[in-house]
């Protein structure tokens, strides 16, 4: 039996239905309600909420008051606690609620955070939580580009359920990608990498002899590591961009690095963290081997143009093509398939430059071969 | 008449045994053995002079003490909670679904003249079992349509292995052994192909599929180049879809230098139809155990052939069977070859078995079980397809070849029934659990039938039969699925941490015990 | 019109009317629409295959594959003294029994429930292993002794390696079994080096110092040696070699042989680390070489276990009390649980026999290993001490102890090993191995091997024609 967390932001995909693209900011949220926007999270949650109720002798749910969870729950008939000394907000809830009650929560003893809402929400779990308490999202926003959540919300009782009977007990990071929404609502898509949440993975179930399952995903992902650790260039420049696989390899070299920054490596030296591009170009000038390490970042896969606009088309045309490395793990690599990988420098010129295949690391000598669209 | 077995109420034999370990008595004994006779042990003079006093055993092992009546049993118990090919309908093993093993090539694998013959024995005292062996070779030649077979390799990995290993003999020879240091693979060919090849310490290049699920050709013209050592790919892949652009993937290869070696583990879809060695590969192998028929024994014992081209002939695995007219002799006058992969001359048993089904069924019978598998696979797909929640990804409408890879992912979004679910479930039914897939699951919630020619269209109905049933249960009460089985041989569930985590994990009982 | 059919017992749907119903199920008329409409013309084979024509019934099948198989003359009818890796010993009833039950036999990969019994017994062989060798943790069976012996290598390698220390080069007896060590040549070569050590002259063991010069060097993953060794005699120095191994941070690899350990003491005790070797004693036939399997043992150590290249069969409780349910475990391992990341490939290996053995050691139990070991060390000692009555003839040259197998020596008779044989075989008897390819420095010399199951009355004829052999320079007749 585990303590599992719940967290519904009611509001959540209330801009959806009614054609405003998210529900951030307290006008959209008004204009939303004016035209007749009904809760959608609650609903979704309602679902992940009867699949505890079914397996509520391994289930210990610590939730909050009224509509942020223990509304569902009484409605589905599924034993709660509320933590004392908070009472109900309503249902116009904020930010701020959803990171205290995420944070409460996780003072009470949640071994695991179930969250409803969208890449907003993920984003106030994760400043809440970061990547202490495995958390994981019920899919109820209209923006889900991270990487938190289960397939629907069915499957995300499923899971919280086996990781509670200790069917599930690996964990993997995901990231936690969101967009700019004044500039999303001018038509504009821009998303971006915001951090990393941790989620239960299914990869430690036994499997079936032959197929040995997405198991060993954390093992494989070491292999990289490695592999970019032995065969290192110390006589290059690398421009190292952000994500969680860039940042693995930093660490296995014993290297501090900025998560979510560009970073530069010289032998085994940090030369600079969190580089705009500016910097970049002043650097590499006294650099004669210039190399590019990246990651693909994202659900929809961009090697530029995501959280690493710092190395720019210019930075790009002056290392070239041969010179970039891309590392990231053959699991992440699969969920692209019959999906395209992108770049997005913002010039068009370069981003014909860089399309055509490219090789990318996924282990130890081990690569994929991978068509980069602009 | 063609009577088709729905809701076959079927229960696996449920004995409960005890450990071995924990069954007998002190002083029990299974058998009684030749002693050696009084002027032996005479002569021979104390035990203790026998071995020096460090090497000599301090305590007796702590082996179990039964009678034989009661070994007996409980293997016969244990024999009756397993579900071999020879019971159950066993098309759920895409890729190696095994074919009936005939009864007698029991029998002759069981004649002393086979079972008591020692591998050093002088050569003419085994012309018998050289000759079956050089036969193979020769009807293997044949069939794969290469100039040079060996049948060393003690498996098809170890048959990959050979032929990883002689794409590096040739290279090397050419003087560009470290030069051609990449082997390019497909992400749905065997996983013993980047295996190998990392093995013998190759980076490995890996193709994914297009939107047709075929491997990329682009991919392809993008990945070959002077480093290029070779191609190693299956045809078809685990999805059944036939490469029909196979030829171009080999010019493309041989282009910059490389060597293409076809895995063809699995023969049954091209029996006759296609050979590798017309499609331009330079090597292949098979899977004799698989394709040629030997039962898989529980993991083994099997073979494997390495076959190769006129070019590469010099390199294969020693020793060779050869004839001189008069005799068979084995050759091993090879100073080109890759060397022994194996003890003795691969697998004797499977090389009979192979033997023996090739006189069976001839030129045409090959043809036949290539027809007959890929007639079976099509029209188990048509009945597959119509059950609820199961879908096949890639080229719809394509017919596929002697296997498919299915997937369950709609049945797991409506229902949250998985894959792995279901494979537990069939048991109930009288099935033994399925194939879902190689690593790495390419398809979510994988399922790859494959109903060889030795099985029939009732067989292929009540398979389909089951499914449907049991997809039927996942809409409607899916508790049973997920909490599956409860007719199986072990009626209690796992603690799985005790198998994933490395604290809690024991490969012997008396590991076991420690752990406690 | 229905084609000619050629309808076959193996192949149900070869019946005209069932096809017919396939095929119309499809919607099409013929096969040939499916393969035609996928494979390209080009690559289609439109000759007939060039192979004989077949033989239908079963009974001229049998007939006919016996008939082969009835130009090899077996131990049966010969008297046989080879050994050299496969070895022939008493095989319980109740072993062939079992591996030839059709559900045992026709197994597959059915895993923790639906193939429990499987999985209990593989279990079963493995716990009984691991009493016989006293080792915590032992594999599931491999392909020999010769892939168990190139893992074990390639363990040590990646254990240093996992440790961040750099060692590349593995060191073995030079009297090793030659085709060991060159399948170890090979299959290390991309990341070890396999270096031979020197034997002292007079005793054909280990030479320590010259172990220790290599060891000096600090390059060696691991040292490695035979228990036997591959010539028959056992080598004393266990405990100082795994003891010097360890000094220089060296893995201690044995490979050891199961019939002798009811007397002999398992290297588990003197300082290995890692114990390999072959079960085909434990009830397989020799089968011309077909029951080959090996194993790898080590300690409870994660380091090592880590390492393992092939399945490992765990053990699990389960929601009831006295109940247990196996699983194939860390898959990850392996090549098919994660392609090129793994350790090593591996495949199809050698379940059966590993079955075999497991109905083989509970059936023997320790008093019955005890007993093998005995009979054997004894017939060993009446063949030596017989065969060096024979002018000429040195049993045991290096004049160790000895199991199972010993060199005899023919240099001072004047004659050949081979031509020794070529004269026992007219005596219904299958001379030693012949040993003037392999160790060409021994000049003319054969490895004999007796087993529990050699008699007095055979070594007696053994013994006399040799010395008849010898003497009158032909066969003796009997």
């Amino acid at each position: 039996m585990k303590r599992i967390g719940l967290i519904v932001n009611p509001i959540a995909g209330i801009g959806g239905k009614t054609g405003l693209k998210g529900s951030d900011g307290e006008e959209v949220f008004r204009e939303a309600i004016a035209r007749g926007a009904v809760m959608e999270s609650p609903k979704k949650a309602f679902a992940t909420v009867q699949i505890l109720k079914a397996s509520e002798a391994f289930v210990d749910v610590y939730t909050w008051p009224g509509k942020m969870g223990e509304d569902i729950c009484k409605e589905a008939g599924l034993r709660c606690t509320v933590p004392a000394g908070y009472t109900d907000t309503g249902s116009r809830t904020t930010s701020e609620d959803t990171v205290r009650a995420a944070k409460e929560l996780v003072k009470a003893g949640s071994e695991l955070i179930l969250f409803a809402g969208g890449d907003g929400t993920a984003r106030d779990i994760m400043d809440a939580v970061g990547t202490g308490v495995p958390v994981l999202g019920i899919p109820a926003g209209c923006k889900i580009h991270s990487g938190v959540y289960a397939l629907n919300p069915r499957r995300a009782g499923d899971l919280a359920v086996k990781y509670a009977q200790g069917k599930v007990r690996e964990t993997k990071e995901a990231e936690v990608m969101d967009i700019d929404e004044a500039q999303f609502r001018n038509g504009k898509v821009q998303s971006r990498l915001y951090g990393y949440l941790k989620i239960p993975g299914e990869g430690g179930m036994v499997q079936n002899i032959k197929c040995g399952s997405t198991g060993g995903g954390r093992e494989s992902i070491e292999r990289l590591y490695d592999y970019m650790a032995d065969t290192w260039d110390r006589k290059a420049l690398y421009i190292i961009g952000g994500g969680s696989t860039t940042a693995g390899i930093m660490k296995r070299m014993n290297l501090s690095n900025t998560l979510l920054g560009v970073d530069l490596v010289y032998g085994g030296q940090v030369l600079a963290l969190d580089c705009t591009e500016q910097d970049i170009l002043r650097i590499m000038e006294r650099y004669e081997k210039v190399k590019i390490l990246i990651t693909v970042i994202g659900g929809q896969g961009y090697l530029f143009g995501r959280g690493n606009q710092q190395i720019s088309a210019k930075v790009i045309r002056r290392v070239g093509k041969e010179n970039i490395i891309v590392a990231a793990s053959q699991e992440k690599m699969l969920s692209f398939l019959g999906k395209n990988i992108y770049v997005d420098t913002g010039d068009e010129e370069t981003d014909k430059y860089l399309a055509g295949y490219m090789r990318i690391i996924t282990g130890y000598g081990e690569y994929a071969v991978i068509k980069v669209s602009n | 008449m063609g009577y088709i077995k729905k809701n076959r109420d079927f229960h696996e034999a449920r004995w409960d045994e005890p450990f071995i370990m924990e069954m007998g008595n002190p002083g029990e004994r299974g058998i009684l053995l030749p002693q050696a006779s009084d002027e032996v042990k005479e002569i021979s003079g104390d035990l203790s002079d026998l071995i020096p006093e460090g090497l000599r055993r301090k305590r007796a092992p702590k082996l179990p003490q039964l009678s034989q009546m009661q070994v007996l049993r409980h293997y016969m118990r244990l024999s009756q909670e397993t579900l071999g090919t020879d019971i159950n309908i066993d098309i759920g093993l895409g890729t190696c679904t095994m074919k009936y093993s005939p009864k007698v090539h029991e029998q002759l694998v069981r004649m002393e003249k086979l079972q008591e013959v020692h591998p050093c024995q002088d050569e003419s005292t085994v012309q018998g079992i050289l000759e079956i062996m050089y036969q193979d070779e020769q009807y293997l030649k044949a069939i794969s349509g290469m100039a040079k077979v060996s049948l060393q390799p003690a498996g098809g990995s170890q048959a990959i292995f050979a032929n990883v290993q002689t794409i590096r003999a040739y290279f090397e020879e050419k003087g560009e052994g470290k030069l051609r240091d990449e082997i390019i693979t497909t992400i749905l060919s065997h996983p013993a192909n980047p295996g190998t090849a990392a093995t013998l310490g190759y980076k490995v290049i890996t193709l994914y599929p297009d939107e047709n699920g075929l491997p990329d050709i682009e991919a392809l013209k993008a990945a070959v180049s002077g480093r290029t050592a070779a191609l190693m790919i299956t045809n078809p892949e685990d999805t059944g879809i036939y490469n029909d652009r196979i030829r171009q993937f080999v010019d493309i290869v041989h282009e910059v230098g490389g060597l293409c070696v076809y895995d063809q583990a699995n023969l049954n879809g091209v029996f006759g139809l296609t050979r590798a060695r017309d499609a331009g590969f330079d090597m292949c192998h098979y899977n004799l155990h698989k394709s040629f028929s030997s039962p898989h024994g529980c993991q083994g014992p099997g073979a494997g052939a390495q076959c190769v081209s006129e070019k590469l002939a010099k390199y294969v695995a020693a020793p060779v069977v050869e004839f001189d007219g008069e005799k068979y002799y084995l050759d091993y006058a090879r100073p080109d070859s890759i060397g022994k992969l194996r003890a003795f001359y691969g697998v004797p048993p499977v090389l009979v078995r192979t033997y023996a089904y090739i006189r069976s069924l001839g030129a045409d019978g090959m043809k036949q079980i290539a027809e007959l598998s890929i007639l079976n696979n099509n029209y188990l797909i048509q009945k597959l397809l119509k059950i609820k929640g199961l879908s096949m990804p890639f080229a719809k409408g394509r017919f596929r070849m002697e296997q498919a890879r299915l997937s369950w992912q709609e049945l797991t979004e409506e229902t949250g029934v998985t894959t792995d679910d279901i494979c537990r479930r069939i048991v109930d039914y009288g099935f033994q659990d399925y194939f879902t897939s190689h690593h790495p699951r390419v398809l979510l919630q994988p399922f790859t039938p494959e109903p060889v020619e030795t099985y029939s269209k009732d067989d292929i109905d009540e398979f389909a039969a089951a499914f449907a049933a049991i997809a039927d249960e996942a809409y409607t009460a899916p508790e049973i699925v997920k909490s599956a089985p409860h007719k199986a041989a072990l009626g209690a569930r796992i603690q799985e941490e005790c198998l994933t985590e490395w604290e809690k994990f024991a490969t012997t009982w008396r590991a076991y015990k420690k752990l406690q | 019109m229905m084609e000619k059919a050629f309808v076959h017992p193996y192949m149900p749907n070869s019946v005209p009317e069932i096809k017919k119903e396939l095929l119309n199920e499809l919607g099409i008329e013929d096969v040939r629409e499916i393969y035609e409409s996928i494979i390209p013309k080009e690559l289609l084979f439109e000759e007939r295959l060039k192979l004989p024509e077949p033989i239908l019934s079963e009974y001229e099948l049998k007939r006919h594959v016996a008939g082969i198989l009835n130009k090899n003359i077996s131990t049966e009818e010969y008297t046989s003294f080879l050994g050299a890796g496969c070895y022939k010993h008493q095989i319980p009833a109740v072993c062939d029994e079992i591996n030839t039950r059709g559900e045992f036999l026709t197994a597959y990969c059915g895993d923790t429930y639906s193939d429990h019994g499987k999985m209990q017994a593989i279990f079963e062989y493995t716990s009984m292993m691991g009493e016989l060798l006293d080792a915590d943790v032992v594999s599931y069976t491999t392909y020999d002794a010769g892939q168990s012996v190139c893992s074990a290598f390639r363990m040590a390698a990646r254990l240093h390696s996992a440790a961040g220390r750099d060692k590349k080069v593995v060191l073995v007896p030079d009297t090793m079994n030659p085709d060991i060590y060159s399948q170890a040549v090979s299959y290390c070569r991309n990341v070890l080096r396999i270096e031979k050590v020197g034997h002292v002259p007079e005793t054909g063991l280990m030479d320590l110092k010259e172990l220790e010069e290599k060891l000096k060097l600090k390059d060696a993953a691991a040292v490695f040696y035979e228990n036997p060794s591959y010539l028959g005699f056992l080598e004393e120095q266990a405990a100082e070699i795994a003891e010097i191994s360890h000094k220089y941070e060296a893995v201690c690899i044995v490979q050891s042989q199961v019939s002798a350990l009811g007397i002999m003491e398992s290297p588990m005790n003197l300082g290995a680390d890692i114990v390999c070797g072959d079960i085909q004693p434990l009830g397989m036939h020799l089968q011309y070489g077909g029951g080959q399997a090996g194993f790898i043992a080590s300690h409870q150590k994660l380091e090592y276990m880590e390492q393992f290249p092939t399945y490992m069969y765990g053990i699990a409780k389960t929601d009831k009390e006295d109940a247990y349910g196996w699983g194939r475990a860390m898959n990850y391992r392996c090549s098919h649980g994660s392609r090129e990341k793994a350790n090593e490939y591996f495949g199809t290996e050698t379940g059966l026999w590993g079955i075999t053995a497991a109905v083989y050691l509970a059936s023997m139990g320790p008093q019955g290993m005890y007993e093998l070991g005995e009979t054997i060390i004894r017939n060993l000692k009446y063949l030596i001490v017989r065969l060096n009555q024979i002018e000429g003839v040195r049993a045991n040259p290096f004049g160790r102890y000895n199991f199972q197998e010993v060199l005899v020596d023919f240099n001072d008779s004047g004659k050949c090993a081979a031509d020794i044989n070529k004269a026992l075989l007219s005596c219904r008897i299958f001379g030693g191995k012949d040993l003037s390819r392999e160790f060409p420095q021994l000049g003319q010399c054969a490895l004999y091997c007796v087993s529990e199951l050699t008699t007095q009355a055979e070594m007696d004829k053994l013994v006399n024609a040799i010395a008849h052999i010898v003497k009158e320079g032909q066969a003796w007749d009997i």
